[in-house]
């Protein structure tokens, strides 16, 4: 395991790196307007995919969840679980598609109990993927709001929201 | 004052009237005959408040759950149409809803579903476009709001009971308590479980699940089934994603003689339902008898499940109501 997945076992480390993007990134949305959303994912989607490919092993789903997921990403999981682990985990905790694999899953239960801020957020139902943001930046979606965007068919209350 | 009825359907009236609920799988035919599901469906019939048809489980073609309830509504039977994520969308799985609802099902069970590899055809596109939690919600707002996931609204929303599965003997054994909390805030009205072989492991998942008062906001079926053989028992527990068979069970399956072994399987399986029953917070039982659907009338008449039910039928249900469940939901 490199150095940079190796990251993914101090979760809080993590989480504190999310907040102070989260942070940066809401200061910085009037520059997003100035430039346009397009721009920007086409100059950050790169970056991005470099970093969080290399840490988590990141699809670029391009709505990311990985603070409530236990700094761990839900689109690893062969069945793309959003939701936490399905019944077919092995005694051992690994996987049932790929039996070498741990669950990604039992992974992120464990790293979210190590967690502080959103140590329960592994509770929260998340919404099913929008399709059509994969490949874009999860950042620029962040700052533009559209991954937070729900169909009426999903409702308000259903969390998922940070 | 219980809420009204979510659906017109025989489970969720037994579960209602605090009846301890039978549920059966049929094994689906690999073939175009309606009689083969006719016939299947006749055994499980007569000892069941509902069958489920399941959905390609273990990733293995068969009759699509779809057709299936299409056969059993019409032959006046209350199937549990089986909905996995494996092998259609969003689009796809909205439609087929509607239309089953529209057929006369009652009961959907949301799976997210084996993943293609457990099957026989491994080379297939694995779809999983939402989790089982997704369908649980999805459906939910189809039957409350009457709206599609995109919100275009539905003109007659579909009346559905609906189920979500559980395992109790899947790691991280801790979290699984509140895997099912989550179905229930995604729409879970009630549980079938994956086969329980250890009823001390199963114990402790209830008493969790009591703490966090889930027993009173779902109903909890627990899955059984015989084994054949202690080879049948160690097949089963090595390929079948998720079943976990303690090692004195197959011991004790092994010290059976030839002859006996599916007889000592059969003993096994009322054991459990009977220990399972005592367990506040279980509301019924889901038989899986895999290739063995005959010994279906027999484990529920040995476990004394239908001396219950006949008197059921000439008692009104409120007097079989159990102290030890809540009455409000």
């Amino acid at each position: 395991m490199g150095l940079a997945r190796r990251l993914q076992n101090h979760p809080r480390l993590l989480a504190a790196a999310y907040r102070a993007n989260l942070w940066l990134a809401m200061r910085l949305r009037f520059l997003l307007r100035i430039v346009g959303a397009e721009r920007a994912d086409r100059w950050l989607h790169g970056p991005e995919e470099f970093a969080k490919r290399r840490i988590f092993d990141c699809r670029m789903c391009g709505q990311c969840i990985l603070h409530s997921t236990g700094m761990t990403c839900p689109m690893t999981c062969p069945k793309n679980l959003r939701n936490g682990p399905c019944g077919g985990v092995r005694a051992n905790g690994h996987c049932e598609v790929i039996p070498e694999m741990r669950c990604i899953w039992v992974e992120a239960y464990e790293r979210s109990q190590r967690m502080t801020t959103y140590r329960d957020d592994l509770r929260i139902v998340q919404p099913p993927v929008d399709r059509q943001l994969e490949g874009t930046s999860a950042w620029v979606n962040l700052m533009t709001g559209r991954d937070q965007a729900r169909t009426a068919g999903w409702g308000e209350a259903s969390g998922g929201d940070r | 004052m219980l809420p009204p009825p979510k659906s017109d359907g025989r489970l969720e009236k037994v579960l209602r009237a605090g009846l301890f609920a039978v549920t059966a799988e049929l094994n689906p035919p690999d073939s175009a005959d309606p009689h083969d599901v006719f016939d299947a469906a006749l055994v499980l019939s007569q000892v069941c408040d509902a069958i489920n048809a399941t959905d390609a489980s273990g990733a293995h073609c068969h009759m699509s759950s779809v057709a299936i309830c299409a056969l059993l509504t019409h032959a006046g039977y209350s199937p549990v149409m089986q909905v996995s994520c494996r092998d259609r969308n969003r689009i796809a799985i909205q439609g087929d809803v509607l239309g089953a609802a529209a057929m006369g099902v009652h009961s959907v069970l949301c799976l997210t579903g084996d993943d293609v590899t457990a099957g026989d055809q491994p080379g297939a596109k694995r779809v999983f476009d939402l989790d089982s939690l997704h369908l649980l919600r999805a459906i939910r707002t189809m039957r409350d709001e009457g709206l599609y996931m995109s919100g275009r609204k539905i003109t007659v929303p579909p009346r559905l009971f609906l189920g979500a599965a559980s395992n109790p003997f899947a790691p991280p054994l801790e979290w699984r308590p509140y895997r099912m909390a989550k179905k229930i805030e995604a729409g879970a009205d009630f549980f079938q479980s994956q086969y329980c072989f250890d009823v001390p492991r199963l114990e402790a998942f209830m008493q969790r699940v009591r703490d966090l008062g889930l027993h009173e906001k779902a109903y909890f079926l627990v899955g059984v089934g015989p084994l054949r053989s202690e080879r049948a028992a160690e097949f089963m527990r090595d390929n079948v994603p998720g079943v976990h068979i303690p090692d004195a069970v197959i011991e004790r399956l092994r010290k059976a003689p030839k002859e006996r072994k599916r007889e000592e399987g059969k003993r096994i399986c009322v054991e459990i339902i009977q220990q399972v029953r005592e367990i506040e917070g279980v509301h019924g039982v889901h038989l899986m008898a895999y290739r063995q659907e005959e010994l279906v009338a027999e484990i529920v008449e040995e476990s004394g499940l239908m001396a219950r039910r006949r008197l059921s039928e000439t008692a009104p249900p409120s007097s079989w109501r159990s102290g030890r469940r809540g009455g409000s939901r």
